[in-house]
């Protein structure tokens, strides 16, 4: 039978169940699966295994900042497929699209959790008994400790004895000594400090894991003005990132609109032109039943918390309107047309689409200049961001515009069954429609008309539920706590032994750091200084 | 004061701050030299004399000169972080409105390297830090040198969601466990080179304290490090980060960079504790800590773009290009 502590020798491919029972008794050298289980546990608890799974967890976390993430750059992603076509099925079923929620990654941080507990648990026992024991006795060669000191003085044993435990007196001292030492003990709290800090980081975990478990996070881009607005249900989203345990009936019902929006623009300075803040006001109700109408100002740093969900608004961008009128002249399209911004400009590219104008379906794409400017060599610029002189710029395409084949981005033009419409007597160019605010175009071969009526504003604004981030944020605190505890209480054991001998009393002292971090030398010098007093000048033996 | 004279003083204060320091550096120097030819007469003296020698029975005039420029080394490193917060100071007023100093790298160098040289000056005595007076104002040269060569930009605006007090808190931190990081990492540096030779007792090495005192010093000023750190990455950071982007934590290559290093440190503090891995190993743990913050910082900013902590470019807060390009809804 292999004592505790001690290694047992296994083969590499021994199976639990198959050693427990095997017939025949066992033979020398073998182990029962409890005593296999022991020996595992006793590795996955030792401090070396944390240590090694630590760095482990450290070089696990690399890959997830040099891929893209789904989670995090999902366009990334997808242009690093395009570019790796190779690699992208390797590196999918290894998970290093998602490595944060992979299960190679998970099973690291579990199996630090679990040797987490298996340490702590037993510390946990250790620490309990030795708060309620009394401090340890003084070992009887006290100048045999790597910090210690002597002297000799007149002074009866008893009164330099009575002054070391008035000297120690913040320290717990062992009572029902026996008449020749002081034993004394301090920092007690360290260890309690180190316990704390390694359960926390379980509770941090909680936290953690409920929130992505249990919440979600979605984006939506919505226009300004109380024409437009959202309700908070699952397909007024642009796009929904749930936790895997995340219902659809757990979405708090509300709903806003952005009654208006504002921001403050650069004049001068080297960023000039770009946007220093905006603030929306939103106007929202949970119950709307006209008792609970409000308004709130959002900012950037500053959300609204509707019961639990919470409204940010994350950016802000230009929607042209845009008017299509048909051959016929009915009106193909009208509305808002969200345009993407591509830089601090605002320069924004975006996307018409009327697939039920006539005779020939029409698709629009180009950019949206909000002050277009020709710049010194002539090219087609924007000044700033604000739209002091709007103009859209677009290319024209007729066709089939592909839409029964399924879903189709909003902001992608499917040009696989379309033409492009070139410059009536220029059959090389490629018509552009360049409209200022107000004006309109006639498109060639009667296939109708395009206009630009007007200007609108769009927020972006992410909405989400993060459950169990007050837990996170407990347990963080809890965790530092027990964590300055743990980094600067100084465990310390300190004796004073004093005795009768030829040359009068013999009074030794000496310290003791458990935590390594300690200048032991210094406390004990600055003890025996404060034993002898100023006037004590016998020599130190 | 108008912004501009605020932005030339400040640029005038860095400037000054890096003649300074390199003064300081050099009385340094000397005095290194001077205490090594101190040692070299040692030596000569105890051949000649045949008998013990300590130093106390040195060349008074040695002795002194290395003491002076000593004494003149610190008194320059301390003139020189005066100017150097003169520069941030001013950095800070120069922006419309004030703010902190510390939008971009260069303005992050520039607070960093003070950091490193306050906190050098502060645990001096306490310490004895004098051994690592050369390395540390030799760092802080160079540092503000590439700073100034490479990383200079204009004083401008923070974009809007770099604005917030959970922001200044959070840099502040981060800036003070980088700077203590760097302090204790030098410790470690001198601790492994020290321990391939721990009898030498001449020159460089011989003036560098014992492999005891340079590895209590080094964990002394990481255990002040890692709570700090603590703070700024896992509870500033999230809050900012959640008042900003929506979720307290995102993965991005910043964050997990900063996960990482956090991680490594607290491997560190552990292999303090492990048998087998104290000492060497411990202190190469520290510095591999040390490499994964200081990639952080400067590394991450070209390695991805992904990332929102624009210190290399100026965050754009814009929407979410890839999540709406996905969707596939067709309104
Ligand atoms: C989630 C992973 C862990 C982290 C982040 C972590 C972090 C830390 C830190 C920062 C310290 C330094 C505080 C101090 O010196 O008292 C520490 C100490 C300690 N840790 Fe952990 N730890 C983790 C897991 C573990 C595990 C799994 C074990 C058990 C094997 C363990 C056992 C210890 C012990 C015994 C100490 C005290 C060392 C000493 O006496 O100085 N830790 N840990």
């Amino acid at each position: 039978m292999t004592r505790p502590g001690q290694l047992p020798d296994i083969s590499d491919d021994a199976a639990v169940g198959e050693r427990s029972e095997a017939p025949g008794g066992r033979r020398s050298g073998e182990l029962t699966a409890r005593e296999l289980l022991r020996w595992a546990w006793r590795q996955l608890t030792s401090m070396r295994t944390a240590l090694v799974l630590l760095l482990l967890l450290a070089l696990a976390s690399v890959p997830g900042s040099v891929i893209p993430q789904s989670g995090v750059d999902s366009l990334g992603v997808s242009q690093w497929q395009d570019d790796h076509p190779k690699l992208t099925p390797v590196y999918e079923r290894l998970g290093l699209f998602d490595v944060y929620s992979s299960p190679w990654f998970a099973a690291i941080y579990l199996l630090l959790m679990v040797s987490l507990v298996g340490c702590i648990l037993p510390r946990l026992a250790v620490y309990w008994r030795a708060m309620c024991a009394q401090p340890p006795a003084a070992p009887r060669n006290l100048t045999r400790l790597p910090d210690s000191a002597s002297y000799l003085t007149d002074e009866a044993p008893e009164v330099v004895l009575a002054r070391a435990r008035g000297i120690l007196r913040g320290h717990r001292l062992r009572d029902g000594e026996r008449a020749d030492a002081v034993s004394a003990e301090r920092g007690h709290l360290r260890e309690a400090g180190n316990l704390l800090f390694h359960l926390s980081l379980i509770i941090v975990l909680v936290g953690f894991a409920m929130g992505s478990m249990l919440g979600y996070k979605g984006g939506v881009i919505v226009v300004v003005g109380k024409d437009y607005g959202f309700t908070n249900t699952l397909n007024q989203y642009d796009d929904f990132d749930p936790g895997s345990l995340f219902r659809a009936d757990d979405l708090d019902p509300f709903t806003f609109n952005i009654a208006d929006f504002n921001v403050e623009w650069l004049m001068d300075g080297p960023r000039q032109g770009m946007a220093r803040g905006f603030e929306s006001t939103l106007d929202y109700c949970q119950k709307c039943d006209g008792t609970d109408d409000r308004t709130y100002d959002l900012k950037v740093n500053h959300p609204l918390d509707i019961g639990g969900t919470e409204v940010f608004l994350i950016g802000h961008g230009y929607a042209p309107v845009i008017t299509i009128r048909d051959g016929e002249g009915n009106i193909a399209y009208s509305g808002p047309t969200v345009f993407l911004p591509e830089n601090q400009t605002f320069f924004s590219f975006g996307v018409v689409k009327a697939p039920t104008a006539k005779p020939q379906q029409i698709g629009l794409d180009g950019v949206f200049y909000p002050t277009f400017i020709l710049d010194d060599r002539g090219n087609p610029a924007t000044l700033m961001g604000q739209a002091n002189n709007p103009l859209i710029s677009m290319l024209v395409h007729t066709g089939d515009l592909n839409l029964d084949a399924g879903p189709q981005s909003v902001y992608y033009l499917d040009k696989s069954k379309t033409q492009q419409v070139m410059t009536p007597g220029e059959r090389e160019k490629p018509l552009r429609l360049d409209l200022s605010l107000g004006e309109s175009a006639t498109l060639p071969d009667g296939l109708g008309t395009v206009s630009f009526d007007g200007v609108e504003r769009w927020n972006k604004l992410q909405i989400s539920q993060s459950p169990g981030k007050r837990i996170a944020l407990a347990g963080v605190v809890l965790a530092l706590l027990g964590l300055l505890g743990s980094l600067f209480i100084r465990p310390r054991r300190v004796w004073v032994r004093a005795r009768r001998t030829d040359d009068g009393t013999l009074v030794e002292v000496a310290a003791l750091d458990r935590s390594g971090g300690g200048d032991t030398a210094a406390v004990v010098t600055e003890l025996v200084a404060a034993l002898r007093g100023p006037d004590d000048t016998k020599d130190q033996p | 004061m108008t912004d501009t004279s605020w932005e030339t003083l400040s640029n005038q204060a860095v400037a000054a701050a890096g003649v300074v320091y390199f003064l300081a550096l050099i009385a340094h120097l000397v005095e290194w030299s001077a205490i090594s030819a101190k040692k070299r007469v040692a030596v000569e003296a105890l051949v000649g004399a045949g008998g013990p020698e300590t130093t106390a029975d040195l060349p008074a005039e040695q002795h002194q000169r290395g003491a002076f420029f000593a004494r003149l080394g610190v008194l320059l490193t301390g003139i020189a972080a005066a100017c150097h917060l003169v520069a941030l100071v001013a950095r800070g007023l120069a922006a419309d409105p004030d703010r902190v100093p510390w939008g971009n790298m260069y303005e992050f160098t520039l607070s960093g390297t003070f950091v490193v040289t306050a906190a050098y000056l502060l645990l001096l005595r306490r310490f004895r830090l004098g051994w690592m007076a050369p390395l540390v104002v030799g760092f802080v040269v160079v540092c503000l040198m590439v700073a100034v060569i490479w990383l200079y930009e204009p004083v401008a605006p923070l974009t809007e969601a770099l604005n917030s007090y959970w922001l200044v808190i959070h840099v502040i931190s981060a800036i003070l466990a980088t700077g203590a990081f760097t302090l204790a990492g030098i410790a470690s540096i001198v601790y492994l080179v020290k321990a391939r030779k721990p009898e030498v007792t001449t020159g460089w090495l011989g003036r560098v304290p014992s492999l005891d005192v340079l590895d209590r010093v080094a964990y002394r000023i990481h255990a002040f490090a890692f709570p700090v750190w603590t703070f700024a990455v896992l509870i500033t950071g999230p809050i900012w980060a959640h008042e900003a982007w929506a979720s307290y934590w995102n993965w991005d290559p910043k964050e997990v960079w900063a996960f990482i290093t956090w991680v490594v440190y607290a491997g560190y503090l552990h292999a303090r504790a492990t048998a087998g891995w104290k000492g060497r190993n411990a202190a190469i743990l520290a510095l591999v800590g040390l490499a994964t913050l200081w990639f952080n910082f400067i590394g991450i900013n070209y390695f991805s773009s992904s990332t929102q902590h624009g210190y290399a470019a100026p965050a754009l807060v814009s929407p979410d290009l890839s999540a709406s390009a996905e969707s596939p809804v067709n309104r």
